[in-house]
């Protein structure tokens, strides 16, 4: 296997007493997109952060491209990028204005063929001369996508990029970030609270859960260790139980946590949140 | 090592910030005309009534008026940078950008440098046509006096950006407040020597100080007060020095303390 994009190590990190991420070790490999998953406040965003240099972690290190982070940010930030929906780009600046501004920092030569192919990918070359500020939820991510797309990244961060999006929209966010994957072999970290979006388009998950890695693995894999059929069904039921699954139970012992699963299903208030748990959908997961 | 590119893209979001608002050109002029008229009148008032040897001294207020604003575009330009972007909620694309400390305060030193130009310009046609005081026929040795004032409003608009980082938007008011919470004691309109003693120390310890304390002695005796631009650029490396200090202090205080996030979901 090649090296891997981006290796974190027991990476922890505390606000006062609080812990929000507590020693997360985790890797990305080239090519992958990884899914970190877990429930509001389980500590993705807080995790990214850190990867992303924006947090100091209070314990641990992470490498990225072999080198560590802290001693080599900007380098590192050159050839990586990030995309979120709880951000916005300059609403005053025209949609070209502000790609350009953007080019220009990641240092992009021939910015103009470069926005044009984005727009084009994204199908939004007509949104070029409109304000920015103007623009619908859906217009607004596909034009943040193509400003995370500008210097070809290697390492592509995404936190809840479908988080505004109706399902269409989201479809379509997703069909391009598979896309430019594929194309680019670009990496791909990818927060969400969205099962839709993880089993679409991640290749491995990691299923955080109050600050820890609860479990990892394929979409498929993790859907077995519960021996739940859907992702949204695991969702749910950690979501309501805390269902602590101790870490490392990982595939192997998927029948085991089958029959347990069975076990609880079969006892009062757990078989509730679980059999009631599909009516239920996004509502009460998809508030941030 | 300073990649200019980087530089140049912040200061080119700047200018394309700028033209896509008005409301902002109007914000840059029209404090410093308000300023200008009533100083402006005031002067000649007062010229009238005075004798021919006070004259001169009068006619530096309205100099004052233009230097002072110097230092405010210059200080302003770093606070107001920062705060656009939290405006916008732009402020985790930016420090997620490959830019360093030195390159984004280099940015806005250069606005600071290209706002009060504008200002300074308009203010000196203003200013001429009204009150026929024609700044070019100052003395050249304000030139450096000027400089200093610039160096400082970028010293003063780290330590604003720096406390709104540390304390949040409910700092934002500094960002408008610093320049004139030193104001009193900077010496602009009157000399040094019409201050109580107490106050005399702190004023001694601004650069700002000694730049309008030097501009009135070089109108009074039209040559360069080489102690005075000594003290002022010796104070300013010190101030500098702190602030820079200081900046970077407070955004490794915000990578631990997850300032930064916070203005992104404010
Ligand atoms: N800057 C901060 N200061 C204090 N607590 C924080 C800060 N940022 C995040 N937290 C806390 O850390 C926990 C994890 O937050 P976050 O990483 O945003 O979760 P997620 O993205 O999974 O919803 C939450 O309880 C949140 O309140
Ligand atoms: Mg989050």
């Amino acid at each position: 296997m090649a090296a891997p994009i981006l290796v974190a190590d027991k990476i922890t990190k505390r606000f006062g007493d609080f812990t929000a991420v507590d020693s997360l070790s985790m890797s990305i490999q080239p090519g992958e997109i990884l899914g970190l998953l877990g429930v509001n406040g389980a500590g993705k965003t807080t995790a990214m952060n850190m990867l992303l240099g924006l947090l100091i972690p209070t314990e641990g290190s992470i490498q990225v491209f072999g080198k560590d982070l802290t001693k080599h940010r900007v380098e590192i930030l050159k050839q990586t990028n990030f995309c979120s929906a709880y951000t916005n780009l300059p609403s005053n600046l025209r949609v070209w204005q502000n790609l350009h501004v953007f080019a220009k920092l990641y240092g992009v030569k021939n910015w103009r063929q470069r926005m044009d192919e984005l727009l084009e990918l994204m199908e939004i070359p007509h949104l070029k001369d409109r304000v920015t500020g103007h623009l619908s939820a859906g217009e607004s991510t596909r034009l943040h996508l193509c400003k995370s797309l500008l210097n070809n990244p290697r390492l592509l961060m995404m936190d809840e990029p479908t988080a505004s999006l109706d399902p269409d929209m989201a479809d379509k966010v997703r069909k391009a970030i598979r896309h430019v994957q594929r194309e680019h072999g670009i990496s791909v970290l990818y927060t969400s609270h969205n099962m839709r979006d993880v089993e679409e388009v991640c290749d491995r998950v990691v299923f955080l859960h109050k600050g820890k890695i609860l479990t990892e693995g394929t979409p498929d894999d993790i859907k077995r260790h519960f021996a739940e059929e859907s992702l949204e069904n695991v969702f749910i039921r950690v979501a309501r139980s805390g269902d602590m699954v101790p870490m490392g139970a990982a595939v192997e012992d998927a029948e085991e946590a089958e029959a347990k699963a069975h076990a609880v299903a079969e006892t009062g208030a757990e078989a509730e949140a679980t059999t009631r748990a599909p009516g239920r959908k996004e509502g009460d997961a998809s508030s941030s | 090592m300073i990649n200019f590119g980087v530089i140049h893209a912040l200061v080119l979001r700047y200018l394309y910030l700028f033209t896509r608002t008005p409301i902002r050109l109007i914000e840059l002029l029209f404090w410093p005309i308000v300023q200008l008229l009533v100083w402006g009148y005031l002067t000649t008032y007062l010229q009238r009534n005075t004798d021919a040897e006070f004259s001169g001294f009068i006619t530096f207020l309205i100099g004052a008026v233009i230097f002072w604003d110097v230092l405010f575009r210059s200080q302003q330009a770093v606070a107001i940078y920062f705060l656009e972007d939290v405006w916008t909620r732009n402020v985790l694309n930016v420090f997620v950008a490959p830019i360093r400390t030195v390159e984004y305060l280099g940015a806005t030193f250069t606005v600071g440098i290209m706002r009060t130009a504008l200002t300074v310009t308009i203010l000196s046609l203003i200013s001429y046509g009204l009150y026929h005081f024609n700044i070019l026929s100052l003395h050249w040795a304000l030139f450096p006096f000027v400089f200093n004032l610039l160096l400082f409003g970028w010293s003063l608009g780290m330590i604003s950006t720096a406390l709104i980082v540390r304390w949040g938007p409910a700092a934002e008011t500094l960002a408008w407040a610093t320049p004139f919470l030193i104001q009193p004691f900077a010496c602009v309109f009157y000399p040094l020597s019409e201050l109580p003693a107490w106050m005399q120390w702190i004023s001694a310890s601004l650069p700002a100080t000694h730049v309008f304390e030097g501009m009135r002695a070089i109108l009074k005796t039209g040559e360069l007060p080489v102690t005075n631009l000594v003290w002022a650029f010796g104070l300013n490396a010190a101030y500098m020095a702190g602030a820079g200090w200081l900046f970077g202090h407070v955004l490794k205080v915000a990578r631990i303390k997850g300032l930064l996030t916070k203005f992104a979901s404010q």
